[in-house]
């Protein structure tokens, strides 16, 4: 069976995995990282949101082969051991969360937009396409601006 | 009293004799201390604080008329003791309560007086919690040696915010610091009989006092334990921040006196809850105290877990609903890599494999024929045809009265919740373990057990956290195809549905059709409300009819199904229209339906508040002021006017856009949202603003209330305006998120305004409250937007 390396979480791992696997599935199953979440294997739902190479992507769609030799962030190295990312201490200040499971993605997701946009208009923020089945919305509309508001000004 | 343990008066200094023992750390735990475990008897759940609290409006004494329900209790009964109020001299007391209510609303001409609806008297949530009662001194609350109070809780966490609202509970009643309470979910126990469904907006209703009881007798031990300690008398005692505290300084944390309290066998201190006053936990806005887990993503669902062995499996399923397997080529598949087994079930045929994606990948490979199932020779426009036809005719012929008439169709909608169905099954020979989201795990385990040929007790259902639910997790159909796999593979397996697998042959909101007439007099006087609704059946088996049988309602002496039971206990029309009269026809279709977050007043309470606009046009009046006059109860006009006042009702609005309200009230809370939307593009109408009054009763964390209300918005703006389900030949269209148009971010507005009434009472339910008032507000605004009157939903389907 192949072999792939890749950077996970500030770390290199090596796995056997057939070339065409997801790499959602080489996390979950193979490599026991459940952070990011299945919620429709299509790229549609936007649960499994990470970062390669500091880019959000969706690894349901992405085959394993494709992420070697590359960084790839899940939720789990976001934050630096005990200190949380800004954006994930913007969800707890807006008590984002109902049921969390798009959280992880929703996050991922936001620190991508935030990279890119240091100060997202809410046309900007519309552009997510992250489904949250919960209605959180508007707190993570918030959570982004709060996010955002927070960055030290240079 | 308790006032004088929680807060010493000023007094004589206690006695000045030197400890027996340093202060801290006292007392040195001898051995591995036992953790004080407390329960509480029946007698003291009595509810007892629903009248006369200050500064809380009376209420109509439900339970007192709950325990007089009990000596006599049917559907029958109630529904009599409704007739009986227009004669109040001969009612009992509880009686007279409803009956007073009725009579205030005669100052409110000129509205025909209507008589009490069921759930004026009785609802759902009083039916649960009566169900309930006899089993809630089961709950346990545990103070452990190290510090922790632990509530193990039988209800499932699926967003909801239980847990957090019982965590705040308990650090309430304990003076516990909330980071030392942990909530988690307790396996199936069967001995609980109908005290472990979560369902029906009843968590907070039945568990609010019997968890403060617990807390509070767990207190006054760990205070009593203290004392005895000290020397001390209780009485001088206080509690705060997980610690009891002496008069002159000395703290002992309840973790060193867990051991001692144990054995404390009648407390120094009353054991009774505090009073409203006193509350400064509850009421306070506070996250969630998953929430850290949460972002960080450790906390772990079903899928997450890694119990030994189990390994990832999916199941291939018909093409048409409820289809059965013809024939099966499996070769193709098992030859692929990572394939450990192929297995026929019941629904389907199960791939084993190492990895999800080689379950996958197999099960594509194999090569099926399925014949058609049940409603394969229906269509969407076949059921609606036969709602249409189910209709009992109307009441009150309308002669020369004038009368209006609305017909509403509503979709099919699945519940979508984002984490797929999944369940971790271990079958050994003699036992089984399942593991995962069950609002009904007694049930399940009941199931299980019954299609494994086991004993019940040789079932444990472990009950996980879920992802979302809206009603999908009330049925178990994943774990039931796990534990028949792991039984058929010998192994522990994984189960997932994959989104297609739950969006093709998972539950949905049945579809309905509601006919509603309206005879109004001269002056816009309403004389009576019929609605008639149809819906495909709603498969409420999941234990509900049993806990309504143990709660005292026998539904077959009343004649009712239990799905016509459910709808009257839930559905009632808030305002004063002369005489209602709903009744609800099923038609019985062999498809995954279930209850969907409101269950019957999703669409029931939606098409009349849509009714409740086109009345107010016709006769001339404002919506908002139309409705607020017809109101019963000041409650409800509080919420209405609180909407009406923040939202600017009435404000002039561009062309294309337009206000809209919807107001309902269930489960012991009251709620109306006001939304804007822009129709300029009528195939593309977005929701600009949305503000949303709401008054529970008692709000336990108003942040999570805040987002339950948030929820159901958007549930309103999806369901309303373009999330729905096809059914072609008897398959589901929608297949993933794709074509299952729940909103997303630019869907929702991008302000939200949620104020909060001041308590008014007890605690009512806050999961489904806002689900009808929602898509009322939104069918409403969009209607005056366009000119137009909707009438199939969702409009953009």
């Amino acid at each position: 069976m192949p072999s792939h390396t890749f950077v996970l979480n500030g770390r290199p791992v090596t796995v056997e995995a057939p070339d065409d696997m997801p790499l959602l599935w080489v996390l979950r199953d193979k490599l026991g990282v459940t952070g990011p979440k299945y919620g429709c294997g299509v790229g549609v739902c936007r649960s499994c949101t990470s970062h390669l190479d500091g880019e959000e992507f969706q690894p349901c769609t992405r085959t394993v082969k494709d992420c070697a030799g590359r960084s790839v962030t899940t939720i789990e190295g976001l934050a630096t051991g005990d200190t949380l990312h800004p954006v994930q201490e913007a969800w707890l200040a807006c008590d984002v969360a109902q049921c969390g499971f798009c959280q992880p993605g929703q996050i991922m997701t936001a620190v991508a937009l935030l990279r890119r946009t240091p100060n997202p208009t809410d046309a900007d923020i519309d552009r997510i396409q992250n489904i949250c089945r919960c209605g959180t919305y508007p707190r993570i509309r918030a959570a982004i601006k709060l996010a955002a508001a927070r960055r030290p000004r240079a | 009293m308790l006032d004088g343990v929680r807060d010493p008066a000023p007094g004589p200094a206690p006695p000045a004799h030197p400890p027996a023992r340093p202060p801290e750390p006292a007392p040195p735990p001898a051995r591995r201390a036992p953790p004080i475990c407390t329960s509480i008897a029946p007698s003291d759940i009595a509810p007892s604080d629903e009248g006369g609290r200050p500064g809380e409006a009376p209420t109509t004494g439900r339970r007192r008329f709950l325990t007089y329900l009990l000596a006599a209790p049917t559907l029958t009964v109630a529904a009599r003791i409704g007739l009986d109020a227009a004669a109040p001299a001969s009612a009992p007391a509880a009686v007279r309560n409803t009956a007073a209510r009725t009579a205030a609303a005669a100052t409110a001409p000129p509205q025909l007086l209507g008589l009490p609806g069921i759930p004026d008297v009785v609802d759902l949530g009083d039916a649960i919690t009566l169900a309930c009662l006899p089993t809630a001194h089961l709950l346990v609350l545990e103070v452990t040696a190290a510090g922790r109070a632990v509530l193990t809780l039988p209800r499932l966490e699926v967003g909801q915010g239980l847990t957090t609202a019982m965590a705040m509970l308990v650090a309430e009643e304990l003076d516990a610091r909330l980071t030392d309470v942990d909530v988690p979910l307790s396996d199936g126990r069967p001995e609980l009989l109908f005290n472990q469904l979560t369902g029906g907006s009843t968590s907070v209703r039945s568990l609010y006092e019997p968890v403060r009881a617990a807390a509070a007798a767990a207190r006054a031990r760990l205070v009593t334990a203290a004392a005895q300690h000290w020397n001390l008398p209780a009485g001088t005692l206080r509690t705060a921040d997980s610690a009891v505290l002496a008069p002159d300084g000395r703290r002992v944390g309840f973790g060193r006196l867990a051991a001692a309290a144990a054995a404390v066998a009648v407390p120094a201190v009353p054991a009774t809850p505090k009073p409203p006053d006193r509350l400064r936990v509850v009421g306070t806005p506070t996250g969630r105290i998953d929430a850290r887990d949460i972002v960080t993503g450790r906390a772990a669902y079903t899928g997450d877990l890694r119990i030994p062995g189990a390994v990832p499996t999916v199941v291939a399923r018909p093409t048409t609903i409820n289809g059965t397997l013809a024939s099966l080529d499996a070769s193709a598949a098992r030859a692929m890599p990572g394939v450990l087994g192929v297995v026929r079930i019941p629904s389907g045929v199960a791939v084993l494999a190492e990895t999800f994606d080689q379950a996958l990948k197999a099960r594509n490979a194999l090569r099926t024929t399925w014949h058609p199932g049940p409603v394969a020779h229906l269509s969407g426009a076949d059921i609606r045809a036969r709602l249409r036809d189910a209709h009992p005719p109307f009441l009150l012929p309308p002669l020369l009265t004038p009368y209006l008439d609305g017909e509403f169709d509503f979709a099919f909608v699945n519940h979508a919740p984002m984490e797929v169905l999944t369940a971790v099954a271990d079958v050994r020979p003699g036992r089984a373990d399942v593991w995962f989201a069950a609002q009904a795990p007694i049930v399940a385990q009941q199931a299980i057990a019954a299609e494994l040929g086991l004993p019940q007790g040789a079932v444990t259902v472990h009950v996980v956290r879920g992802g979302g639910s809206f009603g999908r997790r009330l049925f178990f159909d994943a774990a039931l195809e796990a534990a028949q796999v792991s039984r058929a593979a010998g192994r522990p397996v994984k189960l997932m549905w994959t989104r297609e697998d739950d969006m093709r042959h998972g539950r949905m909101r049945p579809a309905s059709h509601h006919r509603v007439r309206a005879t109004y007099g001269p002056l816009g006087q309403v004389l009576s409300w019929e609605h008639r609704a149809a819906t495909v059946r709603t498969d409420l088996g999941h234990g509900l009819g049993e806990a309504l049988t143990g709660a005292g309602f026998d539904l077959s002496l009343a004649g009712l199904s239990l799905a016509q039971g459910f709808f009257l206990l839930t559905e009632k029309n808030p305002y004063d229209v002369g005489v209602p009269t709903q009744l609800l026809a099923e038609v019985a279709l062999d498809m995954p339906t279930g209850s969907w977050r409101s269950v019957y007043s999703g669409t029931v309470r939606v098409a009349d508040e849509i009714m409740m606009d086109e009345l107010a046009r016709r006769t001339g009046q404002d919506e908002v002021a139309f409705r607020r006059a017809r109101l019963r109860g000041t409650l409800g006009r509080a919420v209405l006017d609180t909407v009406a006042q923040k939202g600017n009702w009435g404000r002039p609005m561009p062309p294309g856009q337009a206000q809209g309200v919807g107001y309902h009230e269930e489960n012991g809370g009251r709620v109306a949202y006001l939304v804007e939307l822009d129709a300029t593009d009528r195939a593309d109408p977005r929701v600009t603003r949305a503000v949303c009054a709401v008054d529970v009763g008692r709000a336990i964390d108003p942040r999570g209330l805040e987002a339950q209300l948030t929820g159901t918005l958007v549930d309103g703006i999806s369901v309303i305006l373009r999330a729905g389900n096809h059914i072609d030949n008897g398959a589901v269209r929608e297949g993933s998120y794709a074509d299952f148009r729940y909103a997303r971010q630019r869907d929702t507005p991008p302000a939200v305004e949620i104020h909060l009434l001041p308590p008014s009472g007890p605690p009512g339910g806050a999961g489904e409250l806002g689900v009808a008032a929602a898509c009322a507000a939104v069918a409403n605004a969009y209607a005056r937007a366009t000119g137009t009157s909707p009438r199939s939903f969702p409009l953009a389907f």
